[in-house]
């Protein structure tokens, strides 16, 4: 009477853990977080350069973007395959892809 | 005497607002084109073009083919004009829904005309994918203030069977000495799907048969609610980057975002199994009609110095969860090098993993029929992809930059804990999928 099994594990087993894991994940990414920001936005006076130390920071390969080109046809790509988007720019609609 | 004086007063003043922008606009959003005039963006007054043809194909399924021109002009007062068209064809075969079987299946086409066989112990591909896409993008960038640039940025994008429409808005605010940046942007899309053959009623029985019979489009039309659908997206992002050195830099960004409407894939079904694992009837998915996603991103970049031959590291994070209960880690690493005084080489290794869906299930069993949401699309399954290439680019005469680009994508979805029926033994329910993408750009 193998057949006669539940074939899929109890739902309230599986989404309870997920759940319960998906909402730790969170909370310490959060944390982690805040955390950063705010020691960032306390520490930010002593952080940082002169106007003449720029010199490194201003290459093209040092902005945060460096290829945009290439970030776009990325996002697109990720965006069609993948279940997430944006992050590190809008996430938004687009195309019929997903 | 007039001229020399102004000249002179532009040239010192661009470097700090050029360095600006760019710190600005990176945490400042969706808008590729804008922080790319902003980091080459060189005179004034003069365009400045990023173009690239890609290539993206996966084995035996879809083939992608993507050209993006890209311009950007910079005018007196510092205003950034960036334009941007793209245009991309889709063509192949692409994943169902429904489950490899023991035995051949039949499928009748999402438009209702005609129907497909996949063989015995292969995963059922609708191979009619084929679709053409042009995109434009456009967005305007200025000084408010001396530590404040506003941005606005409109979006147009139309395939076949999809239209979209965007806006954005976007502020950013530098201070201590322009080492720091908080930025917060809007974007709203509105978007509608005009599917070919309709929108499917969800979980209705795909229809098999002789689509020629007299009857055919009655019945097919049963299986319809209706002949296109909208879907909104409203994007909040909040950013702050930070210079921490001569060499670093880093930005963390958060983004909150509401998608409503119709979001449900139309192409897809999900395989309605007997207790023993074979199909006997194929089921239209069925989707929430919102989504709440949110994200943290973090991001550093470090500019070694001679012992590690000036290389840029470029490392990035980021969490995203939604109330699909799907959650995931993606994290992105580039590392340029130069070799010699005009080139690099860029080695790129992405990693990504992702949790299932609530409602998602592989596959259902007749006796257990989910009244509610379900999907057996593997894109909202549990699934980890890893993404490995190399860029390398050369700085010509003139300073003009062309680039290639060459990497290999691999999906390999998992097993939720679901558990097997007998007859699903010994076939590929989460088959790997992988890609080839390749790209050619040119900057001039």
């Amino acid at each position: 009477m193998k057949a006669d099994k539940p074939v899929f594990k109890p739902l309230s087993q599986t989404n309870t853990s997920k759940v319960h894991i998906s909402k730790v994940h969170a909370s310490k990414i959060k944390l982690a977080l805040l955390t950063a920001v705010t020691l960032s936005l306390s520490g930010c006076s002593s952080l940082g350069v002169e106007p003449w130390e720029r010199y490194l920071l201003a290459k093209k390969e040092m902005a945060l973007t460096s290829s945009p080109v290439d970030a776009a046809l990325d996002d697109h790509i990720y965006f069609s395959k993948e279940a997430s988007s944006g992050g590190k720019s809008f996430g938004g609609g687009g195309c019929g892809c997903n | 005497m007039n001229n020399i004086k102004k000249t002179s007063k532009k040239t010192n003043k661009k470097p700090n607002i050029k360095a600006a922008l760019s710190l600005a606009t990176s945490a400042l959003l969706g808008t590729g084109a804008l922080s790319g005039g902003v980091a080459q963006a060189t005179e004034a007054d003069e365009w400045q073009f990023d173009s690239a043809f890609l290539l993206y194909s996966e084995v035996d399924r879809v083939s992608a083919t993507e050209a993006i021109i890209a311009g950007t002009k910079t005018f007196e007062n510092d205003e950034i004009l960036s334009l941007k068209l793209t245009i991309d064809v889709l063509t192949g075969a692409s994943a169902n829904g429904a489950v490899a079987q023991p035995n051949a299946q039949t499928f009748t086409r999402p438009s209702g005309n005609g129907q497909y066989v996949t063989p015995a112990g292969e995963t059922p591909l609708d191979d009619t994918f084929h679709d053409t896409r042009v995109q434009l993008n456009g967005q305007w960038t200025q000084p408010l203030s001396e530590n404040i640039i506003g941005s606005v940025g409109g979006h147009f994008s139309k395939e076949y069977d999809y239209l979209s429409l965007g806006v954005n808005g976007n502020l950013a605010y530098d201070f201590n000495k322009k080492n720091s940046t908080i930025s917060m942007g809007l974007s709203y899309f509105q978007d509608t799907f005009t599917p070919e053959g309709g929108i499917p009623k969800p979980h209705s029985s795909m229809l098999v048969g002789d689509s020629s019979s007299p009857e055919w489009d009655a019945e097919f039309a049963k299986t319809r609610v209706g002949e296109n659908d909208d879907k909104t997206t409203a994007d909040i992002l909040v950013g702050f980057t930070q210079v921490i050195n001569r060499r670093m830099v880093t930005a963390f960004n958060y983004s909150y975002s509401m998608v409503d409407g119709y979001l449900t894939d139309p192409f897809k079904v999900v395989s309605v199994l007997n207790k023993e694992g074979l199909a006997q009837d194929y089921s239209y998915e069925n989707r929430p009609d919102s989504r709440v996603k949110q994200s943290t991103f973090m991001r550093a970049k470090y500019h070694f110095d001679d012992s590690l031959l000036n290389t840029v590291a470029d490392v990035s994070y980021r969490y995203m969860w939604d109330d699909w209960g799907i959650n995931s880690h993606t994290i992105d690493t580039r590392f340029t090098v130069p070799v010699g005084a005009t080139s690099y080489i860029e080695p790129h290794i992405r990693f990504y993993q992702q949790g299932a869906a609530d409602f998602y299930k592989p596959y259902i069993i007749d006796d257990q029929l989910p009244a509610g949401f379900v999907s057996a699309d593997y894109r909202i399954g549990e699934m980890t992809t890893v993404t490995v290439g190399a860029k390398y680019g050369v700085v010509l005469n003139g300073g003009n930059e062309l680039s290639f680009r060459l990497e290999y994508y691999r999906q390999t979805p998992t097993n939720a804990g679901f558990t097997e029926p007998s007859a699903l033994k010994g076939q590929d329910i989460y088959p790997v999928v992988e890609a080839l993408i390749a790209q050619v750009s040119y900057s001039f």
